[in-house]
C-alpha cells in the first residue's frame, strides 16, 4: 500500500500545534518574578551564545519587552527559535540556581520567547549595522542558523555579507527540519527579516558549485563562511533500503514544512530507525499526522538512547511504541511496497558492542520505514568546493577554534565543522566566527558579550557560556563520578 | 490552651482580633459574618452625616506576585445613614452579646458629638471610637485628621466627649503627623479611656504613564488616598511603640496598621497593643482569616507557657531604646552555610556596591558541587576583618537560614554611646579610630 495524508486539515492543525504555547502576559511576569537575579549567574555560562539571561528576565519583569527582546538579539540573532528549540534542561535552565533550591527552574526558554515574539510581531528593528561599512565583502555558503549566525555578527560589524543557500528559503534545518511542534517556518523566517533589515544580502535558490563556483565568490569577496551543514542520512546497508515506503528521516520531515499539514503523506504503521532527537522528531510528527503505529526500532537499550530524557517522554507521552534491543535485518516487501521490517533481537555486551542473538529474527508488518540513523558530514561536497581544505577523519572540516579553515580566508562553522550539535551551537560558532573573521579583515578585537554590572568587579568573573560554555547536567555528573557518589538525574 | 480574651479600657471581647473601622464594618450583614467567622470586636464603619462617595476608589501597590502589598482608598465614612446605623448595631449587638461592638464616630460641633454619643450608647454599642484620622475628603471639611494633626484640637473635642460619655472612648489617630506622641497625650489629657494607631497614611500608589493620571482614577483626576496594608505595618509597630513606652500617653492601645496574621498581631501586643484591628487583610481575603489569627496566637501562647494573651502586651516594648544606649562593642559577622547556598552570588554584589566589600568571590575547591551547580565557579566568602555586620547580605540571601548572622565575641565589655562620651570626657580612652 502506497502512503496517504490520514488527517483533514482541522485535526492536522491541532495536533501539530505547538507544544509549549506563548506565556500569557501575567505568566510571563509570574515566571520573570521568580528570577534572583543572579549575578555572575550560571545560567549566563550555559548558553553558547552568553545571552545575558537575568538581565533580559528583569526587563520582562519591569515591562521593558522591547529591551529584553534586543538583550537576546543582540547576543543571539536567532533567539526566538532558540527560545523554542534549545535543550534548555541541559543548557541555562540546568544551571539555573532554582534547581539547588529544589526548586523549578526559571523557565528561561519560554521567557525568552517573550521577549522576542514582541519583537517579532511589533516588527521592531534591534540589530543595527554600523553607519560605516568596512568595505570588505563576506560570502556566506548555507543559510542554516551557523550562516545566518555569521551573517548578522558580520553585517553588525560594517561588513557586507551575501549569504548564498541551495533551498528556496533561508534557514537551514530552522525552516526545513526542527519538529514543526516545536517551530513552524513562520517563526524562523520572521527572525530572518531582522538579519535581512541589517542589510544582508540572500541569495537562495543558488547552490554553490552548481549555481556558481568558489572561483566566481572568491573574485568577489574577501572571506567565505562555510556552514553548508551535514549531508544524507546514514544507510541502513540492508535489502529493501531501496523501496519507496523507505524514506529518510529529513525528507519526511521536510515535507511537513513544505506541504500543507493535511497532504503529508504517512503510513498507518510506521517504523523509524535509531533512537536520536531526530528518530524522535520523526516518530511524533509520525503519529500526530495520523499513523495508527509509530514504532522506534532502536539496536540499543533504553538507557543508551542518543536522544534527550525530555524528547522520549514526549514520544511516550504522545503514544509513540518503542522496540529496544531490536535490529533491522530487512525490510520486506509485497508487490514492489514495504511489508514489514525482519528484526533481530540484540544483546549489548559491556564493552558497548551489539551483537544479534541467533535465532530471533521475526517479522513485523509495517507500511513505513524512517531511516534515523544520523547524517553524514558532506565530505564529498566540500571536497569539490574546496579541494585544499583539511578535513578531520570523520569527514567534517578541520578548523582552528574560531573557525578557521585550513585556507585562511575561508572560515567554517555549524554542523558541518561539529558534526551536528544543536542549533544554539551553531549559531555561536557563525559569531565566533564572524568576530575571527573581523580581525583577518584588519578589524579590531570584538569582547564579548559580558554582563554591563561585571565591569570594575574585583574578582575573576566565570563569563559567559560565549567563550567556553558549560553544559551543567554533564559537569556534575562527571564530577559525582570522581567523587565516587552516584550520578543524579539532572535533567 | 491560653485565654485570649481581653479589656479594652472596660471594652470586653473573647478574643484581641477585631474589624476596623472600614468597609467590612459597613453593615449589619458584613458584622453578622465577622463574628460568626469568629471575630472579637468589630468597629463599625465611621458614622457621621451621610457623605457621597466617588466611583472608582482603591488603588493598589503589588510585589512581586504578591498582589496588594499596599493599598490605598479615597473613600469617606460611611455613606448611610446615622439612623439606619445605629439601628443595624442594636441589631447586632442583641444578637452578639459576648463580642465587643464599638461605633466609630466623625462628626463637628460640641453638641453633635454629644448627639452621636448618646445614640450609640442606646443602640448598646460597648463604647465609641472618634475617628480623628481620615487623611482625605473628610479633612478637607475640617474633620478626621484635621483635628488628629493638631493636639490641641484633639484635647479639645475629646474633652466635649467626655462631657457625656458613659462607655469607653477610644480615640483614633492619624499617622499623618510630625510626632504622634503629642496627639497621643492630648487625647489622654482630654479624658480619652484609650487610643487606635495608626488610621492611614497620605499616599499616591501610582501614576499611570499613559494618562499620567493615579489610580483610583476618577474622571480624569485623582486625589491623594489613605495607604494601608502589609507595607504600613512598620510604621504602625514604630507609633504603637512610641506610645506604649512614652509615660504621658499611659492608655491602654488598639493596635492598627497592615495586620494580616497572627504573628503581625502578637507583634503589635508585644509593642503594647491590648487588642489589634484589621482592615485590608479582610478585604483581600474575608472573615474567614480570623480563624488561623486564634489558632495561631493560642498555639503560640501555649507553646510560651503563657496563659493569657496579657501577658504578651508590651513584652517587647522595654527592649527598644535609644540609639546611644546600645552597646558600640557587640559584634555579629555574616556566615555562609555552603551546603545549602546555591551561589546566586546576591551577597556578594550587595555588598561589594552597597556596602563594605567585605565578601570575596573564591575558588570552590573542596566545598562540595560547588554553589550555582557549577564544579569550579567561584563561592562567596565572608571577609570578617572587613564585616561591620549590617546584616545586608543575611537579607538579600534568598535561602532560608542560609546566610546568617553570628555573634563574635571581641573580648570588650559592653559601652554604650553615653558611656564612650564619659569615657572620652574623663580621658579614660582614646577615641576609637574612623572607619578606613
Ligand atoms: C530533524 C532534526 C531536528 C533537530 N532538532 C533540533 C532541536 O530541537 N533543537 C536544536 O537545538 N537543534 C536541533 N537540531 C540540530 C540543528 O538543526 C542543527 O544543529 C543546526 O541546524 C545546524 O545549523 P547549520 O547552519 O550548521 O546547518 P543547517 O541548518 O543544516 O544549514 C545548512 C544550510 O546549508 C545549505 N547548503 C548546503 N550545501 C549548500 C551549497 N552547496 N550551496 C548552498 N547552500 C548549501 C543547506 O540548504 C542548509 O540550508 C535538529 C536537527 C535535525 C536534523
Ligand atoms: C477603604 C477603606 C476605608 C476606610 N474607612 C475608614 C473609616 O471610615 N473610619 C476609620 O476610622 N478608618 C477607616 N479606614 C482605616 C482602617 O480602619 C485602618 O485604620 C487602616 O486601613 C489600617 O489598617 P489595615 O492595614 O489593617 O488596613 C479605612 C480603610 C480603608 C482601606
Ligand atoms: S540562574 Fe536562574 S535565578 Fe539565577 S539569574 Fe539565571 S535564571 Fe535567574
Ligand atoms: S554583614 Fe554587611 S558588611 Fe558584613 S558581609 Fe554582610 S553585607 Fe558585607
Ligand atoms: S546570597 Fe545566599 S545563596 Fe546566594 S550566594 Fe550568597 S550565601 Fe549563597
Amino acid at each position: 500500500m502506497s502512503l496517504t495524508p490520514r488527517l483533514t486539515a482541522e485535526q492536522a492543525k491541532a495536533s501539530m500545534a505547538e507544544i509549549e504555547p506563548a506565556y500569557t502576559r501575567q505568566e510571563a511576569q509570574v515566571e520573570a518574578d521568580r528570577c534572583l537575579y543572579c549575578f555572575d549567574a550560571p545560567c549566563i555560562m550555559a548558553c553558547p551564545t552568553g545571552i545575558d539571561v537575568p538581565a533580559f528576565i528583569k526587563k520582562i519583569a519591569t515591562g521593558n519587552m522591547a529591551g529584553a527582546g534586543r538583550v537576546i538579539f543582540e547576543a543571539n540573532p536567532l533567539g526566538a527559535s532558540c527560545a523554542r528549540v534549545c535543550p534548555t534542561s541541559a543548557l541555562c535552565e540546568g544551571a539555573c540556581v532554582m534547581l539547588d533550591r529544589d526548586q523549578k527552574p526559571i523557565k528561561i526558554g519560554r521567557l525568552q520567547r517573550t521577549a522576542t515574539d514582541h519583537i517579532l510581531s511589533t516588527k521592531q528593528r534591534v540589530l543595527h549595522a554600523p553607519a560605516r561599512a568596512s568595505g570588505k565583502r563576506v560570502a556566506v555558503i548555507g543559510a542554516g542558523p551557523a550562516g545566518l549566525g555569521c551573517a548578522a555578527e558580520l553585517a553588525r560589524l560594517g561588513h557586507a555579507v551575501v549569504v548564498f543557500d541551495k533551498k528556496p528559503k533561508p534557514g537551514g534545518l530552522n525552516t526545513y527540519g526542527i519538529a514543526y511542534y516545536k517551530l513552524t517556518p513562520a517563526v524562523s523566517l520572521g527572525e530572518i527579516k531582522l538579519i535581512e533589515d541589517l542589510g544582508v544580502e540572500f541569495r537562495c535558490g543558488t547552490e554553490v558549485g552548481a549555481d556558481v563556483t568558489v572561483k566566481q565568490l572568491e573574485k568577489d569577496v574577501d572571506a567565505i563562511f562555510v556552514a553548508v551543514g551535514l549531508g544524507r542520512t546514514y544507510a541502513l546497508k540492508i535489502p529493501g533500503e531501496d523501496l519507496p515506503e523507505v524514506v529518510e528521516a529529513l525528507d519526511f520531515i521536510e515535507q511537513i514544512h513544505t506541504k500543507p499539514l493535511h497532504r503529508v503523506p504517512v503510513g498507518a504503521r510506521v517504523a523509524v530507525i535509531g533512537c536520536g532527537n531526530t528518530a524522535i522528531d520523526a516518530v511524533t510528527q509520525a503519529k500526530r499526522l495520523g499513523a495508527e503505529h509509530a514504532v522506534i526500532v532502536y539496536r540499543r537499550g533504553a538507557a543508551d538512547m542518543p536522544a534527550y530524557p525530555y524528547e522520549y517522554e514526549l514520544a511516550k507521552r504522545d503514544g509513540c511504541e518503542f522496540m529496544f534491543n531490536t535490529l533491522p535485518v530487512a525490510v520486506e516487501s509485497h508487490k514492489g511496497h514495504v511489508a514489514g521490517l525482519k528484526l533481530a533481537r540484540t544483546r549489548v555486551d559491556p564493552e558497548g558492542k551489539v551483537a544479534v542473538i541467533p535465532g530471533s529474527e521475526c517479522v513485523v508488518p509495517f507500511d513505513m520505514v524512517i531511516k534515523a540513523l544520523g547524517q553524514e558530514p558532506q565530505a564529498g561536497l566540500l571536497k569539490t568546493l574546496f579541494p585544499k581544505m583539511k578535513l578531520t577523519k570523520a569527514g567534517t572540516i578541520a578548523r582552528k577554534a574560531d573557525g578557521q579553515t585550513s585556507i585562511p580566508h575561508v572560515f567554517c562553522g555549524g554542523d558541518a565543522a561539529n558534526g551536528g550539535r544543536e542549533v544554539v551551537n551553531a549559531v555561536a560558532e557563525g559569531k565566533k566566527a564572524a568576530r575571527a573573521m573581523h580581525r583577518f579583515l584588519g578589524g579590531q578585537p570584538v569582547e564579548g558579550p559580558v554582563q554591563a554590572t561585571r565591569m570594575g568587579v574585583r574578582g575573576k568573573p566565570m563569563g559567559s557560556g560565549f567563550d567556553r560554555p558549560v553544559r551543567v547536567p554533564e559537569l556534575e555528573a562527571e564530577y559525582r563520578a570522581k567523587e565516587g557518589t552516584p550520578t543524579a538525574a539532572t535533567t | 490552651m491560653a485565654d485570649l480574651s481581653i479589656n479594652l479600657a472596660g471594652i470586653k471581647s473573647p478574643n484581641p482580633f477585631w474589624v476596623a473601622s472600614a468597609p467590612p464594618s459597613n453593615t449589619a450583614y458584613q458584622c453578622h459574618r465577622a463574628f460568626e467567622a469568629g471575630w472579637g470586636g468589630v468597629v463599625w464603619k465611621t458614622i457621621g452625616d451621610p457623605i457621597v462617595n466617588v466611583s472608582s476608589r482603591y488603588s493598589a501597590i503589588h510585589s512581586g506576585t504578591s498582589r496588594m502589598v499596599g493599598f490605598n482608598n479615597i473613600e469617606l465614612i460611611s455613606d448611610r445613614s446615622p439612623e439606619t446605623n445605629f439601628r443595624e448595631i442594636r441589631d447586632c449587638k442583641r444578637a452578639w452579646p459576648d463580642r465587643a461592638l464599638v461605633a466609630s464616630l466623625m462628626t463637628d460641633t460640641r453638641e453633635h458629638w454629644h448627639d452621636y454619643l448618646k445614640r450609640s450608647a442606646d443602640a448598646g454599642a460597648d463604647g465609641v471610637e472618634l475617628n480623628f484620622g481620615c487623611p482625605h475628603g473628610m479633612c478637607e471639611r475640617g474633620m478626621g485628621s484635621a483635628v488628629g494633626q493638631n493636639p490641641e484640637v484633639i484635647e479639645t473635642i475629646v474633652s466635649w466627649v467626655m462631657e457625656v460619655a458613659e462607655i469607653p472612648v477610644i480615640v483614633k489617630l492619624t499617622p499623618n503627623i510630625t510626632s504622634i506622641v503629642h496627639a497621643a497625650r492630648a487625647a489622654r489629657k482630654g479624658g480619652a479611656n484609650a487610643i487606635s494607631l495608626i488610621n492611614t497614611i497620605n499616599s499616591i500608589t501610582q501614576v499611570n504613564l499613559e494618562t499620567f493620571c493615579p489610580e483610583p482614577y476618577v474622571a480624569g483626576k485623582s486625589t491623594h488616598g489613605g495607604y494601608c496594608g502589609p507595607a504600613v505595618k512598620p510604621i504602625a509597630l514604630n507609633m504603637v511603640h512610641e506610645c506604649a513606652a512614652d509615660p504621658g500617653v499611659g492608655i491602654p492601645i488598639s493596635g492598627i496598621g497592615g495586620i494580616s496574621n497572627w504573628r503581625d498581631a502578637a507583634e503589635f501586643i508585644a509593642l503594647g497593643s491590648t487588642g489589634v484591628q484589621v482592615c485590608t487583610a479582610i478585604m483581600h481575603y474575608g472573615f474567614r482569616i480570623v480563624e488561623d489569627m486564634i489558632d495561631g496566637l493560642s498555639a503560640y501562647l501555649d507553646g510560651k507557657g503563657m496563659a493569657s494573651v496579657n501577658e504578651l502586651c508590651g513584652r517587647a516594648v522595654h527592649s527598644i531604646n535609644k540609639w546611644e544606649t546600645l552597646n558600640l562593642n557587640y559584634k555579629r559577622v555574616a556566615s555562609i552555610d555552603y551546603d545549602t547556598c546555591i551561589g546566586c552570588n546576591l551577597c556578594y554584589i550587595a555588598c561589594e556596591d552597597g556596602a563594605h566589600q567585605a565578601i570575596d568571590l573564591v575558588p570552590s575547591t573542596g566545598r562540595g558541587l560547588g554553589p550555582g551547580r557549577l564544579p569550579g565557579k567561584p563561592v562567596p566568602q565572608i571577609n570578617e576583618e572587613h564585616c561591620v555586620g549590617c546584616n545586608l547580605c543575611s537579607i538579600v540571601c534568598p535561602v532560608e537560614a542560609c546566610l546568617t548572622m553570628v555573634d563574635r565575641d571581641t573580648g570588650k565589655p559592653p559601652m554604650s554611646w553615653q558611656q564612650y562620651q564619659e569615657r572620652l570626657a574623663n580621658g579614660e580612652m582614646a577615641p576609637i579610630p574612623a572607619h578606613p
